[in-house]
């Protein structure tokens, strides 16, 4: 009885609270800009994940305390999908027309970029796969709202052959070789594959392909074929607690750490930092991002934000690799909509639709980047209708045994000229499919 | 005093033998019904449909199938995964490779394939039982998990091994809106539930349960267990399989292997377990309680902490909702063992005393 009455008054006190705080909330919503975020903080890949969303949301954070874009406000909502599509599914449907509805959507996951790809045109909201998702989603005509910016899976596995060239001396040198793709076994692994068997036509060398399960901690098989067949190079796309098995795996193999390299997935410090030691001279790519803890964006963000005790994650980790990334991402997304302000008014509120513009015209050059505050931290980034990536630039890190550091300072860029074709095969394969008519240039400038 | 069927007489066998002999029952039935083809589309938004309802709907059909199996003949599978999978990928099949093949013949046709496979892996059930065959089932899992992952045939030689399907239609009518999904699978799941009732109260379903409850003795009186642990099999496989071809093509619309992924074949198996073995109605109970509990509470709990100042982060909330949904699982179990199928009966039987419950 005495329960019954406790679990009554409970819920009249709920019902009284909730009604107080949604009046207020509607009244604010006229000016903010919502921004759902599709995090994982849980799950078998956390300790990638959370580092990205303390990045993506310390930076909206960042942008309020900065004022804002224009004056507009940013508000966010967290959804946890533990990196199971169906879950990420069921937050897009939950956050989507929250607040207003949503500016836009990050996956953070390819099997999630799948299937979201044909609900966001329905919805009108853009999805941003930056450095991941589906490769040919580059094609902006048929792709209309997908932007994988920044580079996606194919530039990173072109850039590594280009790397692995470097460092044999010429691409001459590649014929003959054997490189091996160990990867995780599921769409975002799989991705590279095509691009690597085309350079293997293309340069000579033979791609051996070594799929490990998800979630990657029982590599034995896979390193026992690699120690019999011995490849020239190892390219890691792995994840979560994969590239950490994989590393030790590696040293116990005996197989050289500095003939390994990883997509940038690979290569963040929770990956390496248990192998410490064993893990120096793996090196990885990064789609512009990197640690950069003395930039000026980071800097702000310590004085702005965690001055304030406003920070999301601990203050050592900001700066780190996949904390960049996160944050990177985050900006990506808020210059969409200033961009789109400078369209369809400054100071406004955007819908998923103007944002769309916003993103497809995306023009952040060095002086933009500077005053952001990413001077030396990422190059320009320009989107068109056509090329929904905006830059094929790349770095490559390697871990010294306690940290990441940049060992080449120039930049790669990868060959359009080889992706290009790939894409446009790609996507005409899918616009057929799905017998979707490509955008016209004409329809492009709308 | 609502509850009671004084005065209902029955004067024909077929009176006698309907599904819900009890007018109350059939009237609320019949409600439900109408409530979830008239109701929920006047009422429900797209989140609800698009998010709760249409996977609330499939894992039922495929907890229907599971309970088949494991509540009513009596052999546990942990294979319901593999054999969704089959399903899925063999209407993906058919509906890419033979042009112009109807959406409902597709998924007919992955449900019919998914059955002969479920034969095929159900063979074992003939010499082994018990957690044996749990074992033996959980090798069809990790079979098509093979299979769907590494030969690239099945998937139409997708790079990236994910597939899709879209312009479904049915006679011109094209499934494009959550409600139209809603429906469609509503109508699926309503057809092929009252036939699972009724194949479960025909000569069939009694002797799945004769061989459930005493395979040796329901050999001695004449049941032939060939026959029927292979047709509890390949009905149940084939609803699961048909419940994989919508989960892929009306849910997901593009997918991968791991939605079909050992951790769905637990689920269905715990769907079962927590809902009743041996009741349909413990299907939906169990359905319902696995796919709205996790995200009910992912979305009250930060509410709740809300109430009391406290901002949840947000894997706070996640593992919380672990936590919860473990100990209400637990819960359920000690209290009911049964099944909440059964808590449901023993309320009703409760009703029918009141207000005198003995």
């Amino acid at each position: 009885m005495k329960l019954r009455k406790l679990a009554l008054a409970a819920s009249a006190a709920a019902a009284i609270c909730s009604s107080l705080l949604v009046a207020p909330a509607a009244l604010a919503q006229a000016k903010e800009q919502f921004f759902p975020v599709l995090v994982y903080r849980t799950g078998a890949y956390s300790a990638n994940g959370s580092q990205w969303a303390n990045g993506y949301v310390d930076y909206l954070k960042l942008v309020n305390a900065r004022g804002g874009i224009n004056g507009v406000k940013i508000i966010f909502e967290e959804c946890e999908t533990a990196y199971a599509t169906d879950r990420g599914v069921e937050c897009y449907e939950r956050l989507k027309g929250k607040n207003g509805g949503a500016t836009l959507f990050q996956t953070l996951s390819t099997g999630a970029t799948f299937a979201l790809t044909e609900k966001a045109p329905v919805d009108k909201i853009p999805l941003i796969t930056a450095g991941y998702g589906r490769s040919e989603s580059q094609n902006g005509a048929v792709f209309t709202w997908n932007f994988p910016l920044l580079g996606t899976y194919w530039v990173g596995a072109e850039v590594a052959i280009q790397h692995i060239a470097k460092k044999l001396g010429g691409v001459a040198n590649l014929k003959g070789k054997k490189i091996a793709l160990v990867y995780h076994d599921s769409p975002y692994g799989k991705e590279p594959i095509p691009v690597l068997q085309e350079l293997g036509k293309l340069h000579g060398f033979e791609v051996q392909l070594l799929p490990v399960a998800h979630p990657g901690v029982e590599q034995k098989a896979t390193w026992l074929q690699i120690r019999q067949q011995k490849p020239d190079f190892v390219l890691l796309w792995g994840w979560g607690v994969m590239n950490s098995t994989a590393l030790r795996e590696a040293q116990a193999t005996g197989y050289p750490r500095d003939k390994m390299m990883g997509i940038w997935w690979a290569g963040a410090e929770p990956d390496v930092k248990d192998v410490a030691e064993g893990a120096k001279g793996y090196s990885a790519l990064t789609l512009q991002h990197g640690a950069e803890p003395n930039s000026k964006v980071v800097k702000d963000m310590l004085d702005l934000v965690y001055a304030k005790g406003q920070g999301t994650g601990p203050k050592d980790e900001v700066g780190q690799v996949l904390y960049m990334r996160g944050l990177i991402s985050a900006m990506l997304g808020v210059e969409g909509v200033r961009k789109a302000q400078e369209r369809y008014g400054k100071g406004k509120v955007m819908t998923g639709e103007q944002v769309r513009w916003g993103l497809e015209n995306l023009n952040l050059d060095q002086k933009m980047l500077d005053s952001m505050g990413f001077a030396g931290v990422m190059r320009p980034v320009q989107t068109s209708c056509l090329d929904h990536m905006g830059s094929a630039w790349v770095r490559v890190h390697t871990w010294n045994g306690s940290k990441w550091e940049f060992t080449t300072p120039d930049w790669y860029q990868a060959d359009e000229k080889l992706l290009r074709p790939m894409v446009m095969l790609a996507s005409g394969k899918y616009a057929e499919e799905k017998k979707l008519k490509p955008r016209t240039p004409e329809e492009c400038k709308l | 005093m609502l509850y009671r069927e004084n005065g209902q007489f029955k004067t024909s066998y077929a009176a006698d033998q309907q599904i819900f002999p009890i007018a109350q029952d059939r009237w609320a039935i019949l409600g439900i019904l109408v409530f979830a083809f008239i109701g929920i589309p006047l009422l429900g938004d797209e989140y609800l449909m698009r998010a709760i309802l249409i996977p609330f709907l499939i894992l039922s059909l495929a907890a229907l199938g599971v309970n088949i199996l494991v509540g009513f003949c009596g052999q546990i599978t942990l294979g319901a995964g593999a054999f969704m999978a089959v399903g899925a990928y063999a209407a993906y099949n058919f509906h890419i490779r033979i042009e112009g093949l109807p959406l409902l013949v597709s998924i007919l046709l992955g449900g019919i394939t998914s059955a002969l496979v479920g034969i095929v892996f159900g063979i074992p059930s003939l010499r082994v039982r018990g957690l044996y065959l749990a074992v033996a089932t959980l090798a069809a899992q990790f079979f098509t998990d093979w299979v769907f992952l590494r030969i690239p045939w099945f998937t139409n030689n997708a790079s990236s091994g994910s597939v899709s399907v879209s312009n479904l239609q049915i006679m011109g009518w094209e499934i494009i809106t959550p409600f139209d999904k809603y429906m469609f699978c509503l109508v699926w799941l309503t057809v092929f539930a009252l036939l699972a009732k009724n194949m479960t109260r025909s000569a069939i379903g009694r002797q799945w349960m004769a061989i459930r409850d005493m395979d040796v003795a329901a050999e001695v009186i004449g049941i032939r267990p060939l026959f029927a642990k292979l047709s509890a099999f390949a009905v149940s496989s084939f609803f699961v399989g048909t419940a994989g071809a919508l989960w892929g093509f009306i849910h997901l619309s593009s997918w991968e292997p791991a939605a079909f992924s050992v951790d769905r074949s637990f689920q269905l198996l715990f769907m079962v377990i927590i809902g009743g073995l041996g009741s349909i109605m413990g299907s939906f109970f169990g359905a319902a309680f696995i796919v709205t509990l996790p995200i009910a509470l992912n979305q009250f709990l930060p509410a709740i902490g809300g109430l009391f100042g406290v901002t949840i982060s947000t894997a706070g909330v996640s593992h919380a909702e672990l936590i919860i949904f473990g100990s209400l699982i637990i819960f359920f179990l000690i209290k009911e063992p049964h099944g909440i199928a059964r808590l449901w009966s023993t309320g009703k039987e409760k009703l029918r005393l009141w207000p005198f419950p003995h």
